[in-house]
């Protein structure tokens, strides 16, 4: 049967939206742990992942001060924009929900607890003691759903686009913290920061959970220039920017009537095969994820446009199928 | 403690199960035997089976309210079956088919020539009035000259054990999911009873539904393209349209999911482009249905779908229109109808009726509010209802204005004795009031459901069996009786 339209966009965000759930939580983790690792001068503090999370905006339309606890309230609880694991798990759930007929029971049931355990539990989410359990809640709870869309649902057009959902937003997330940890870095340049390079890097990955894949696989002591390598370029450690490409790639050759987005996809992947992260500077590495960041929002309108809107006009494909018996 | 069957008292009103003089009816012997036999324990652990059957089978039905959104509540359910003889059935089956192959033949008639209204026997001022009227359709020819392709007809049975039906729900009539999943959970629940009894199935209904549906395709379809158009997720018989669509394999779509063509056909908007839909089993209002025809703040229609209907590009099941005989006041014509069009006199009974458009009928009416009750035209779900022996002076006087306001749009007739059926109430059975709601299909083939849902007011003494009202529902069966 051809999948509705609105069932694939469905089926898309609700990936998305899981998928920005677990990095938010992944993101807080990581942040509090390296705080706590660097002297009190050249700490990053929270406002960090306001900017990671490109929502300066929103923060200062609710709050005037970045400290610990506005950043968290914001980025775990609050419910009103979209930015926060709270949220990003409501969208999830409304998004799964619309779909009941076609997502497997046990996904839609682990969805819709995930929501309610982390909207019941939010008082954990914003203490400092409980946060740590209430995050690795979360992250497991996505990745549970995660496993259970692998092994009940069929492997179809619908499964891709999950797929798709869930590779594109990660990354996005991935170039975002890149961005902003690079831009930390050469801020707090000087020599006092250099000292704690190794820490500030192997946050960075551990906010991806990449670091034991990466010392298993670069067998280094953990340096920038290797660290934004292997988050850019890896070819297997699923959170490095080049696997979730080629990831969304073998989605789009799945599904039908994909010519356009793949062209819209392969200059990202020529692009990253490009980079080099020796001698990069900040504002190059800026400018490369600015250049990564659009193209990933062209992959996704193409996405958009090409399965999930209203064909155009007359000459819109028709197609008339058989159906199976 | 067993079922004490001989302390059952019905009250005085006819009971399904159990005769006046204590013993059980003829086809319901073998069933209210086995009730008898079985142990408190057991009666609580089937009761508990079926509960957590329903549970995990996700038969719920959606309550919508402001603060939490939808919720999804499990379908009450009694385990006791209502029972009803196969010679019966066969009576009321007929009667059925009598019915609406009759209503079907008013609908085309009003929309073409209303020879029914030139001959005398239908006002013509009740249907320029008749709110369900759409001027829209009239000269349309939809498949077979057929409209309402689905029907859900309400039969209750008064206290002299005469069966009436009393209303025919022609529009969007809804339930039938529910009267398949009770079925599936008796077979788990007491699967010896099925082995011993011949009870007749009612599975085969969404293949039934399929047909019927695909034989209104156009005549040069090979394979049609059917599908379910829901209003989506806030509606309360979604679950139904979901159960339905995935029974019959076909899609459910929501009014966004589907396009007008400039070739006026209509389309579904897939991942592989747009996909011709030949077949739309719509459960939206006819109002709702086009924005381009009806309401213009319809956001769950589609707009140009009547044009699409009219132009015989698309089906759609029931027909726009199909409603004008789904009014309590042409209801009062229906034995009428059944004479002019079939020239047979009716099987089933309607309730006797009073309409408040004649006068004489009128003022009966308006002196005995206190013994009737008065039903407006229109109303659907037990809305904008005066039941006369349970209003109060006040109710009875703001009705009496509504009357002589807009006389053609009210109706009475005397308050019916609800039949009742034996339902567990705690660890005990109680008499509790219940209807019937049958599915009647009508396509290149007529089908009745082998029964239909039986829906009974759990509250003692009530007879409201809306579900959002308390009600809840039995299996229903058609029982070859045993002394025949």
């Amino acid at each position: 049967m051809a999948m509705l339209s609105r069932v694939a966009e469905h089926l898309y965000w609700m990936a998305r939206y899981l998928e920005r759930a677990e990095n938010m939580a992944r993101l807080i983790t990581a942040n509090g742990n390296l705080i706590l690792d660097l002297p009190k001068d050249i700490r990053p503090g929270w406002d960090a992942l306001i900017a990671i999370t490109g929502s300066h905006e929103r923060f200062y339309d609710r709050h005037t001060v970045t400290n610990e606890n506005n950043v968290l309230r914001f980025l775990i609880g609050d419910d009103r924009g979209q930015g926060s694991i709270l949220s990003a798990l409501r969208f999830a759930r409304e998004n799964a929900r619309t779909i009941r007929d076609i997502v497997p029971r046990e996904l839609w049931e682990q969805i819709n607890g995930l929501y309610l355990h982390a909207s019941e539990r939010l008082a954990d989410g914003l203490s400092a003691r409980r946060r740590f359990g209430y995050l690795q809640d979360t992250i497991l709870g996505v990745q549970q759903i995660a496993g259970i869309g692998a092994g009940t649902m069929s492997h179809d057009a619908g499964y891709e686009f999950y797929r798709l959902g869930c590779n594109l937003e990660r990354a996005d997330m991935t170039t975002r913290i890149l961005d902003v940890r690079y831009k930390d870095y050469e801020l707090g340049t000087g020599d006092a920061v250099k000292p704690f390079e190794n820490i500030l890097w192997t946050s960075v990955l551990k906010s991806l959970t990449a670091y034991q894949m990466y010392r298993r696989h670069r067998q280094a002591a953990v340096r920038r220039t290797e660290a934004v390598d292997f988050l850019m370029k890896d070819e297997s450690f699923p959170r490095s920017v080049r696997f979730c490409v080629l990831e969304m790639e073998d989605s789009l050759r799945r599904l039908p009537r994909s010519e356009e987005p793949l062209k819209v996809l392969e200059p990202v992947d020529r692009l990253l095969r490009a980079f080099s992260s020796d001698a990069v500077t900040q504002k190059e590495l800026h400018e490369f994820v600015d250049e990564l960041q659009i193209c990933l929002g062209h992959i996704h309108d193409s996405v958009s446009a090409c399965y999930f809107e209203a064909p155009a006009g007359p000459d819109a494909a028709r197609i008339s199928r058989p159906r199976a018996a | 403690m067993t079922i004490a069957w001989q302390d059952y008292d019905a009250s005085g009103f006819f009971d399904e199960l159990i005769a006046a003089n204590g013993g059980s009816r003829a086809a319901a012997q073998s069933v209210i035997a086995h009730f008898g036999e079985l142990s408190d324990e057991e009666i609580r652990e089937r009761k508990a089976a079926a509960e957590a059957q329903i549970k995990s089978m996700g038969i719920t039905f959606t309550v919508y309210s402001e603060n939490e959104g939808s919720i999804d509540r499990n379908w009450p359910f009694d385990i006791i079956p209502r029972i009803i003889g196969a010679r019966e059935w066969a009576m009321i089956e007929k009667g059925l088919v009598q019915r609406v192959s009759a209503l079907n033949r008013f609908i085309d008639d009003v929309y073409h020539d209303q020879k029914i209204v030139r001959d005398g026997v239908f006002p013509a001022e009740l249907l320029a009035d008749s709110k369900n009227f759409l001027p829209e359709c009239v000269g349309i020819d939809p498949p077979q000259g057929i409209w309402a392709h689905i029907c859900g007809s309400d039969l209750v049975r008064d206290k002299d054990g005469t069966v009436y039906v009393l209303e025919d729900n022609l529009r969007v009539p809804s339930g039938v999911s529910y009267m398949l999943e009770n079925r599936l959970v008796m077979k788990r629940v007491f699967p010896e009873l099925f082995e011993n009894i011949s009870i007749q199935p009612v599975d085969d209904y969404p293949s039934k539904l399929y047909s019927c549906l695909a034989s209104l395709a156009p005549p040069e379809v090979e394979v049609p393209e059917v599908v379910v158009l829901t209003p989506g997720i806030y509606n309360s018989a979604y679950f139904e349209h979901c159960y339905l669509a995935q029974q019959m394999g076909a899609e459910l779509v929501e009014g966004t999911d589907l396009l007008v063509g400039d070739d006026d056909c209509v389309y579904m908007r897939t991942i592989e482009g747009l996909c011709r839909v030949h077949v739309i089993y719509r459960r939206i209002d006819d109002l709702f249905l086009d924005p381009e025809a009806f309401n213009p703040d319809s956001v769950l229609g589609v707009p140009g779908l009547l044009r699409s209907w009219k132009k015989g590009k698309v089906a759609l099941a029931n027909a726009p229109g199909a409603g004008v005989a789904d009014d309590k006041v042409v209801y009062t014509y229906v034995p009428e109808i059944i004479r002019y069009y079939l020239n047979e006199e009716p099987i089933l009974a309607n309730v006797p009726s009073y309409r408040c458009s004649d006068k004489a009928d009128r003022e009966y009416v308006l002196a005995h509010l206190d013994q009737l009750v008065v039903k407006p035209a229109n109303e659907s779900g037990g809305y904008g209802i005066l039941i006369g022996p349970k209003s109060t002076k006040k109710e009875r006087d703001s009705f009496a204005s509504l009357i002589k306001k807009d006389p053609r749009n009210y109706m009475a007739q005397p308050l019916l004795l609800l039949s009742t059926a034996p339902t567990l109430v705690d660890e005990h059975v109680e008499p509790r009031h219940l209807d019937l709601r049958p599915f009647i299909l009508s396509g290149r083939d007529t089908y009745v459901t082998n029964g239909g849902l039986t829906r009974v007011a759990l509250k003692k003494g009530s007879t409201v069996v809306n579900s959002s009202q308390g009600g809840g529902s039995k299996d229903t069966w058609i029982v070859e009786s045993e002394e025949t």
